[in-house]
This record gives C-alpha cells, sequence and structure tokens, in this order.
C-alpha cells in the first residue's frame, strides 16, 4: 500500500482552522444572531417560566414520539407467512415507513403501494388499488396481503372492502387470493392502534370459527420491536410445554441470513395458524395500548383473554403464572432457576441503580413496563412522558407509580412531546433518562446520559435484536442501565482518585 | 446464474424483465428501460411519470421533496409539517443536512415541528390551529427568522386556506411565513415538491423582495444553489470556490440562513450543484434580475477542475489565476487519494440508483477511481436528464427510470455489479444477496463526498465497500 493518507470524515474534519474559519466568515452573510444573544435564550428555554409558556401551548407540536397508524399497520403486517403489508394512498408514505423501519433494523422491510394521486383524490382510488394488487400479486408472489390506508384515502372515503371485492369480480387478483384490509387513518391515534387495527383486521377477515375448541394459546406481542422477544416467547412456551400460535412473527423476516440469496418473504404465523385463532380456548396480550379492539375480538370468540406486561420482576411472574392457569401446567424449572437469576443479577447491581432518579419515554405498553421494572431495581422514575399515551395510560401509570414508594415523586405525561420533556429536564433534572435515539438531542441539551430502549434505534447497532422481556429479558435491560451508570460514574471520575477498578 | 455483462446481455436482460409485467405494466415500463451505447446521441426513456401502482418504487413524495430537500435544511427558519404527525417524524432528520447553530434556538434543522392533524382538524379545517400553532411557535422560539408551512396531503383535499394564515401571521409576527403546497399526492415524485418550494420561494421571498444582511458589493459575489450539505458536502465545495477568490454570499439550502435564501437575488453568479431540484429559482432569477447562472459538479477531480475552470471562465483574470493556483495545489492530494485507492478499485463494476443527478453526476468520480458505472438511473428526472446522461456514458449501459424492488433484484441477479450505490430501501436486500452497497443519498453516514475532501472520503467508502472482508465469507467452507 502507498503512502498512508490521513482522511479525515465529517467527525473530525469541520474542526480543522480553515473550516472553523470557514464558518466564521460565512456568518456574515447569516445575519447570524450574537454569541451572547444565542445564550441569553438558551438560558432562557431552561428556566420555569419558559416552561410555563412551552406547557401552555395548545396546538405546536415539537418533536413527538409517535409514527402514524399505517406505520404500526406494516408492522404487524409483516409478521404474516409471505404476506405482502400493502398501503391504499401516496407513494411517499410506504417509502417513509419502509425506510424508517430499515434504519431501526437494518433489514429489508418489503412493503407495497397503489401510488395514489391526484386523479385517485378526486375520482376515488379505486383504480389504483387494483392494478396496484395485480402487479403486487404477479411481481412478488404473496400468499397474502394486507392492506392499510393512509390519511389521503381516508380523508376521501375509499370504501376497500368493496374495491377489493370488485378487484377480485373484476380477476385482477384470484377470487381465493386472501386480501384483508384495516382502515387506518393517520389523525386518530398512533401507530399502536395501527398495529391494533391491523391484527384485528386479519383475525377478523381471515379466521375460521369451528364449532371445536383447542388448547393452542394465541399470544399477541404488540408493537415490540425487539426481535430477540418473540424469540423468548417461544421458547418460554417450549419450556413450559405450552402450544403457542403467535399472531405475527417478523423474527425471521427482519433476522435473515446474508448468503448471496435474498428471500423477501421468511418465516412468520402461517395462513393456517390464522384460520384457526378464533379456535383456541385462550389468548394472551403482552401489550394492552397496542391490542385494544383484537382483545375484544377474541373476548368475542368466547376466549378468555390475559393482558400482561412481562418486563422485569414481577411482570414476567404475571406471564408465568398466566400461562400455569391457563394451561394447568407448573411453572417449568428452568424458568424458576432464570427468575433466580435475574433476582442474583439484580442483586448485584442494584446499589448503583437504587435511589437514582430516571425519566422514561416511549410506547404507552413499553413505559409501563420499564417504569415497574426500574422500581424493582430501587430507581425512582420521575417523568413518565408518552406522547402517544391516552388519559386512560396516564390514569394507568400514576397508579403503577403510587404503588411503590420509589414512584411517590414520579409523574406520568400522556400526550406530550420531547420539547416539554425538555423543560421537564432543566427544571425538574433526573440522573438518567431512558428512551429512544430521539431522546440523544435530549442527553445533549440537558447533560443527561441516555440508556437506549425503545423504538426506532437508529444511531446504534443490533440493540433491537435482544430479549427485554421474560426474565432473561430483565438481565439485559438491566446491564444496559447499570452499565450507562457505570460509563457515567467513569466519566465524572477520571481525572480523581474515586476512577475505580472495582465497581 | 453465471454473471452476465451489459454489452452483450443488456438487451436481452430488458427483454427478460419486461416479459415479467403484465400488458398494461409493460407497456408503460417499456419506455423505462433503455440500454445505450458510448455514441448513442438519444436515450428512448419518458421520464417523469406516474408510477405503476404496486410495483415497489422507491420513489417519495412532493412533500419529501418539498420539506426533507428544499425547505428542511434552511436553519434559521421553523418548518412546520402541517398535517397528521408521521410525515414529519420519519423525515425527521433523515438526510442529514449539517448546519451549524444551537439546536432549538438559533437552528431548528434537528427538529420535527408539526400541527399534529387530530379528527376535529380534518372535519373543521385546521386554519385555526395554524395560525394559533405559528404564533406559539414564535413565542417558543424567538430567533425564528421565518417559518414555513409544509402541506401533508388532507390539507389540499379539505380545503384549507394557508396561503390567508401565512399573510395574516406573517404580518402579526412580522416574519416571513411561507405556505408550500407539496401535499404527497402531487405530481408523480419528489421532484414537483422540488418545484413547488421554488415557487414559494419565488413567490414570498423574491416577488416580495425580501431583504438579507446587507452584502459589500463585488463582481466576486457568488451563490452557492442546490447543495444540501449532506455529511458537510456544501462546506467542502464551498471551500474550494473561497481558495478561487469567490465570495460566497449565499449557501442553499444546506446550513443556508433566511438572510441568504434572500440575498441570492444579489450574487452575480449563480452556482448551481442539483439542477433538478433547484433550478426553477435559477430560471426565475436569470429572468428578473438577469442573474445567470451556470452548472457545476464537484464530484472527484476529473469534473472538479472541470467545473472549476468553468466557473472561472466568467469571470477576470484574477479568479482565473487563483483558479489556476488552487488547482496546482489540489493536483498531488488528488494525485495520492488516486495512486491509494484506484489499484484496490480498478475493473470494477458499478451499480447506481439515486436521486438528483447524482446517477449522473459521480460516474465521473468512480471513473476517476477506476470503477465503470455500467447501470444508472434516477428516481425522479426528467426527460432532459436522461438526454444529460449520454454525456457522462462511455460504454454500454443499462439505464432505469424510476426502478422498483423487481426489476432491481433482476439486474442484481444478471449483472451481479462489484458495488450497488442506492439508497437505504435498496441497501439491506442488495446486501443479503452478497453485493457490496453504499448508501449515496445519505452518504451512508459518512462524507462530505463534494470536492477535494470529500474525495477522499468517497474513495475511502468505496475501497471499504468493495473490500470489505466479510463478503469472501457467504458461503461456508464445507459448501
Amino acid at each position: 500500500m502507498s503512502e498512508k493518507l490521513h482522511i479525515k470524515d465529517h467527525i473530525d474534519l469541520f474542526k480543522n482552522e480553515d473550516y472553523v474559519e470557514l464558518f466564521e466568515n460565512k456568518k456574515q452573510y447569516e445575519s447570524a444572531e450574537t454569541a451572547e444573544k444565542v445564550a441569553e435564550i438558551l438560558e432562557w428555554t431552561k428556566t420555569e417560566e419558559y416552561k410555563k409558556i412551552n406547557f401552555e401551548r395548545k396546538d405546536l407540536v415539537v418533536n413527538p414520539l409517535k409514527g402514524c397508524q399505517p406505520l404500526g399497520a406494516y408492522y404487524a403486517a409483516i409478521g404474516f407467512e409471505k404476506t405482502m403489508p400493502f398501503l391504499h394512498g401516496s407513494q411517499g408514505c410506504a417509502s417513509y415507513f419502509r425506510s424508517h423501519f430499515m434504519r431501526h433494523f437494518r433489514e429489508p422491510f418489503p412493503g407495497s403501494c397503489d401510488a395514489m394521486t391526484e386523479d385517485a383524490a378526486v375520482f376515488g382510488g379505486h383504480n389504483a388499488l387494483y392494478l396496484g394488487l395485480q402487479n403486487t400479486h404477479e411481481l412478488f408472489k404473496p400468499d397474502m396481503i394486507a392492506i392499510c390506508t393512509s390519511c389521503m384515502a381516508e380523508v376521501i372515503g375509499d370504501d376497500l372492502n368493496n374495491f377489493i371485492k370488485n378487484a377480485k369480480d373484476e380477476d385482477y387478483i384470484p377470487k381465493d387470493f386472501p386480501v384483508t384490509y384495516a382502515h387506518t387513518p393517520s389523525f386518530v391515534g398512533s401507530h399502536v392502534v395501527g398495529y391494533d387495527a391491523m391484527i384485528h383486521g386479519i383475525l377478523e377477515q381471515m379466521g375460521e370459527v369451528s364449532e371445536t375448541k383447542n388448547d393452542k394459546i394465541n399470544v399477541i406481542m404488540g408493537f415490540d420491536t425487539y426481535i430477540g422477544n418473540f424469540e423468548e416467547i417461544k421458547r418460554i412456551f417450549d419450556l413450559f410445554g405450552a402450544e403457542l400460535n403467535l399472531i405475527s412473527d417478523p423474527s425471521e423476516v427482519l433476522n435473515s441470513p446474508t448468503d448471496g440469496d435474498y428471500q423477501m418473504y421468511v418465516g412468520g404465523t402461517p395462513l393456517d395458524a390464522i384460520k384457526d385463532a378464533p379456535n383456541s380456548k385462550s389468548a394472551i396480550l403482552m401489550q394492552k395500548y397496542s391490542s385494544v379492539k383484537t382483545k375484544e375480538l377474541l373476548e368475542s370468540w368466547g376466549q378468555t383473554v390475559k393482558v400482561v406486561s412481562p418486563y422485569g420482576i414481577a411482570g414476567t411472574d404475571d406471564l408465568m403464572m398466566a400461562i400455569s392457569e391457563l394451561t394447568g401446567k407448573p411453572v417449568p424449572a428452568q424458568l424458576e432457576k432464570e427468575r433466580g437469576q435475574l433476582v442474583d443479577a439484580i442483586a448485584d447491581s442494584y446499589y448503583w441503580i437504587h435511589g437514582k432518579t430516571f425519566g422514561i419515554n416511549g410506547d404507552p405498553d413499553q413505559s409501563l413496563g420499564l417504569t415497574r421494572f426500574i422500581m424493582e431495581l430501587g430507581a425512582e422514575p420521575v417523568h413518565v412522558l408518552v406522547t402517544n399515551g391516552t388519559k386512560a395510560w396516564g390514569k394507568e401509570c400514576e397508579e403503577l407509580l403510587a404503588s411503590s414508594e420509589f414512584g411517590a415523586g414520579g409523574k406520568a405525561y400522556p400526550g406530550r412531546d420531547m420539547w416539554h420533556y425538555r423543560s421537564l429536564l432543566f427544571t425538574e433534572p433526573v440522573d438518567y433518562i431512558i428512551g429512544n435515539s430521539y431522546s440523544k438531542y435530549l442527553e445533549r441539551d440537558t447533560g443527561t446520559p441516555l440508556v437506549r430502549i425503545g423504538f426506532p434505534l437508529q444511531d446504534r447497532h443490533h440493540l433491537h435484536r435482544a430479549a427485554t422481556m421474560g426474565y432473561k429479558g430483565g438481565v439485559q435491560m438491566l446491564t444496559w442501565i447499570v452499565n450507562e451508570i457505570l460509563d457515567d460514574v467513569d466519566d465524572k471520575t477520571k481525572d480523581g482518585p474515586s476512577y475505580d477498578l472495582l465497581r | 446464474m453465471p454473471k452476465k455483462n451489459v454489452n452483450d446481455h443488456g438487451v436481452e436482460v430488458m427483454e427478460e424483465i419486461l416479459d415479467g409485467y403484465n400488458d398494461k405494466t409493460k407497456k408503460d415500463r417499456k419506455k423505462k428501460l433503455d440500454v445505450v451505447k458510448a455514441d448513442d446521441v438519444k436515450c428512448g426513456i419518458v421520464a417523469n411519470r406516474k408510477i405503476r401502482p404496486g410495483v415497489m418504487s422507491m420513489r417519495g413524495c412532493a412533500y419529501a421533496g418539498a420539506k426533507g430537500v428544499v425547505f428542511g435544511p434552511i436553519k434559521d427558519m421553523i418548518h412546520i409539517s402541517h398535517g397528521p404527525v408521521g410525515c414529519g417524524q420519519y423525515s425527521w432528520g433523515a438526510r442529514r443536512n449539517f448546519a451549524n447553530g444551537t439546536v432549538g434556538i438559533d437552528n431548528y434543522v434537528p427538529m420535527q415541528i408539526t400541527s399534529d392533524f387530530q379528527e376535529k382538524d380534518i372535519v373543521f379545517g385546521g386554519d385555526k390551529k395554524l395560525s394559533n400553532l405559528i404564533m406559539e411557535a414564535n413565542t417558543l422560539f424567538p430567533l425564528n427568522k421565518g417559518v414555513s408551512v409544509l402541506s401533508e396531503c388532507p390539507i389540499g383535499l379539505i380545503g384549507d386556506d394557508i396561503e390567508a394564515v401565512s399573510r395574516q401571521t406573517s404580518k402579526e409576527i412580522e416574519k416571513p411565513v411561507i405556505p408550500c403546497r407539496c401535499e404527497g399526492f402531487r405530481g408523480v415524485s419528489q421532484s414537483l415538491g422540488h418545484h413547488i418550494a421554488n415557487d414559494s420561494l419565488r413567490d414570498w421571498v423574491y416577488e416580495k423582495d425580501l431583504e438579507g444582511a446587507p452584502i459589500e458589493d463585488s463582481p466576486y459575489n457568488v451563490a452557492l444553489l442546490g447543495d444540501y450539505n449532506i455529511g458537510g458536502d456544501a462546506w467542502s465545495s464551498r471551500k474550494i470556490l473561497e481558495a478561487m477568490g469567490l465570495n460566497v454570499i449565499a449557501q442553499s439550502t444546506g446550513d443556508a440562513s433566511m438572510s441568504e435564501i434572500a440575498n441570492t437575488s444579489k450574487a452575480k453568479l449563480i452556482l448551481i450543484h442539483c439542477y433538478r431540484s433547484m433550478n426553477y429559482i435559477s430560471r426565475y432569477l436569470e429572468e428578473k434580475h438577469g442573474t445567470p447562472w451556470v452548472e457545476f459538479n464537484f464530484f472527484g477531480p476529473t469534473q472538479i477542475f472541470k467545473s472549476m475552470r468553468a466557473i472561472a471562465e466568467k469571470f477576470d483574470d484574477t479568479i482565473k489565476a487563483k483558479t489556476e493556483a488552487a488547482i496546482k495545489l489540489y493536483e498531488p492530494q488528488f494525485q495520492k487519494i488516486v495512486e491509494k485507492y484506484k489499484p484496490r478499485l480498478e475493473g470494477k463494476n458499478c451499480m447506481l440508483f439515486v436521486g438528483g443527478l447524482r446517477p449522473r453526476h459521480t460516474i465521473p468520480a468512480f471513473r476517476d477511481l477506476g470503477v465503470q458505472v455500467g447501470i444508472t438511473g434516477y428516481e425522479f428526472a426528467h426527460n432532459d436528464d436522461y438526454a444529460r446522461t449520454l454525456e457522462y456514458v462511455d460504454q454500454t449501459t443499462f439505464i432505469v427510470d424510476d426502478m422498483n424492488e423487481y426489476e432491481m433484484e433482476k439486474l442484481i441477479e444478471n449483472f451481479k455489479p462489484d458495488l450497488v450505490g442506492s439508497g437505504i430501501k435498496e441497501k439491506y436486500s442488495t446486501q443479503k444477496s452478497g453485493i457490496p452497497f453504499r448508501q449515496m443519498h445519505s452518504w451512508d453516514y459518512s462524507g462530505p463526498y463534494h470536492g477535494l475532501d470529500g474525495f477522499a472520503v468517497f474513495a475511502r467508502d468505496m475501497d471499504m465497500a468493495v473490500n470489505g472482508p466479510v463478503w469472501k465469507h457467504l458461503t461456508p467452507p464445507w459448501k
């Protein structure tokens, strides 16, 4: 190799003197504010006064933590065998959903759409849908197409049921080809509601109710983007010797090998398993707020439905007891051992965590699970902020906080965004925050170290592969939390004698 | 399947791809594929047409073009994604438009600001909400220099009057409020969004003669247009322009300020990098103020030197001399980069499918490193882009407009390129097919790629992609 070249990319390059000068020179053309003025306003944004104004806003939303319904619907759909998620709406939406997921999973995320344009807005989107279904069916050869809608389609009021019927009557797709649909208006709820709508639609339209019931337990994970959780739930059911019907399982399609032969469809819930879903005696839902309509449907089929939040010790205990109760089988010794291993790990680590204060943001169910878990560690949740949390979520979160002495200083913030959160972190600072990658801006602005748990995680690699639920998932989350704290302790002590080898 | 080459098998593969379609789709896609020879003067592609439904196109929408490309990078304006939450959410921070400033205080680029439409807003209209939230934003972000209102799909369907709200609120906050009707259903791709955003700037900035910072008059005042400062591109380009003796009085829209946007009209010459997305403003300013404009290409030494000289031609001997001096200084530096990386990349074949001008603009930069681009295509080009592409083609080349997932899979399967440069949606399926990949929209979180400093990073990254040891392990030793 020739002479060593010192190539600087954006990380170092713009610290070079020539660029620093260039930036300084550019300011004359920018009408830039003086450094003093910027500093003054920056300080003002940290005050109680600013927080008050910030919390009084009615219409402006700044840095929210939620996606729209069809995003969740796309995610629900991809977990079924050879199923193509399909958006009835503008091309841009489909491209956005796919990019958003791919930045998180670093995996292909197939998804089709009918690319509606202005004429569809005027005359209805039926022609686009017919051709879209035909091309998707012919080119990508799925076994099922699961349709959701963009806000455009919802505003013009397209009738999907009728359109699909016509597409079959007019032979765009075979009459016996399964096409399901869910209306997923972006201006109602969030991605967790869209997830629910899609699962509900698929089960309701594909399910075949029969006279005989079976012992398989329907399990629905909800909008859970930790691939390891799907593996973990299968392992837990295996250990129990319980029969599992996992409704929507993207764990293979979003974790496929690189071997030179790309496969668009891998794994997923078999279509026969969906058809049989109504005939289970029972179901377990791992999330509450992404399964509201689905729960009603399962109950209408006469199923015993248990809703759990299997994070940490008590949360996972609930899951164990639910499976045990529904199957009549005892909790397996292996899982009891794993429980002991989680208790063991917490006993090893909690001295670093106990009494530390936390801010938590994320999706409704995940935030509740995390809040309960960190209270088990003796930490104190101070802010639990969930943009797509409803009033009911807020009430449940307040009750959860009140259930522990460690939650006494905590408050739930449903419907608030990250700019509200920024004010909170300045006026009522916490030791650590737990959240998704967007929280890195708050980590920087407020100097509060961040533990990355949530969705999306675009700025760190492979975290989504882990399990966060179950006893093993508890050990994983504990590892992330305690080591972030220890990194912070090292950082704070690096110039002094407390820079200990032993922590 | 054995590896084919475009020269011998291009037409045959094209036929095979088309035969996979039904008649209606085939008829349409036939106009979007072509295999051109080095000496061809015409490309048969009819571009800028509607996407066929259901083919998994890689395009985005008008909003993506207006917010994501043109408005989003202007740093001291508040850009409101007006409508439901998703569009702003998924485009938040996704284009890596670098900007200096304090986030949330005098730089709002890495933020997602939205009206988060709810059902009641659809039913009763969102004008009142818009008006109120602009006032709220102005209070919370007092150093903002203006506001843009970027419409999402529902706005155009429910008949809101964002222009009236913009006029009214602009008076109240005494700053420009610029409405932009970039609903995602308009047009056929991002491209119309660029055009609409350019028109919004025309009507609400230039037609209103908004003033920027006072500028000292000089024959060397230029504006750098159509550089979005991805990974710092515009800064790397600006460094060269300054070395040539030019004053870059406005840079847009990467790391741009409202002042620079307004002052673009005061430049003596407009230098435009991404012609596709900002030519409308250049043409308008030429018409209104007689400001001439010139295209340039700062990817790779061959084009950089050519462009520097073409720009210098528009100025006096002082600039010409400084330009030659700069080239003399850069030459050995480029040489070092080429010496290191060309032997590692020589003879490799690349497939590109990107937006803007990159499907042709980067061909010479690859060629500087010994890499041939045998397949290329644009997400949202117009017919003239294909004619212009031929200027860059020196071998039989497979050209595709609005490529979709099915076509991409077929092309990769048949031609097995050594490297693919495209977007995030194409990255992981390509890698799973065993082909090295670089994202050529976001520079795969690297950059800059423009200019001298950028070419070094570009060369390093392409080498990393092609010569990463992981690609030797696709097949286990026991197979």
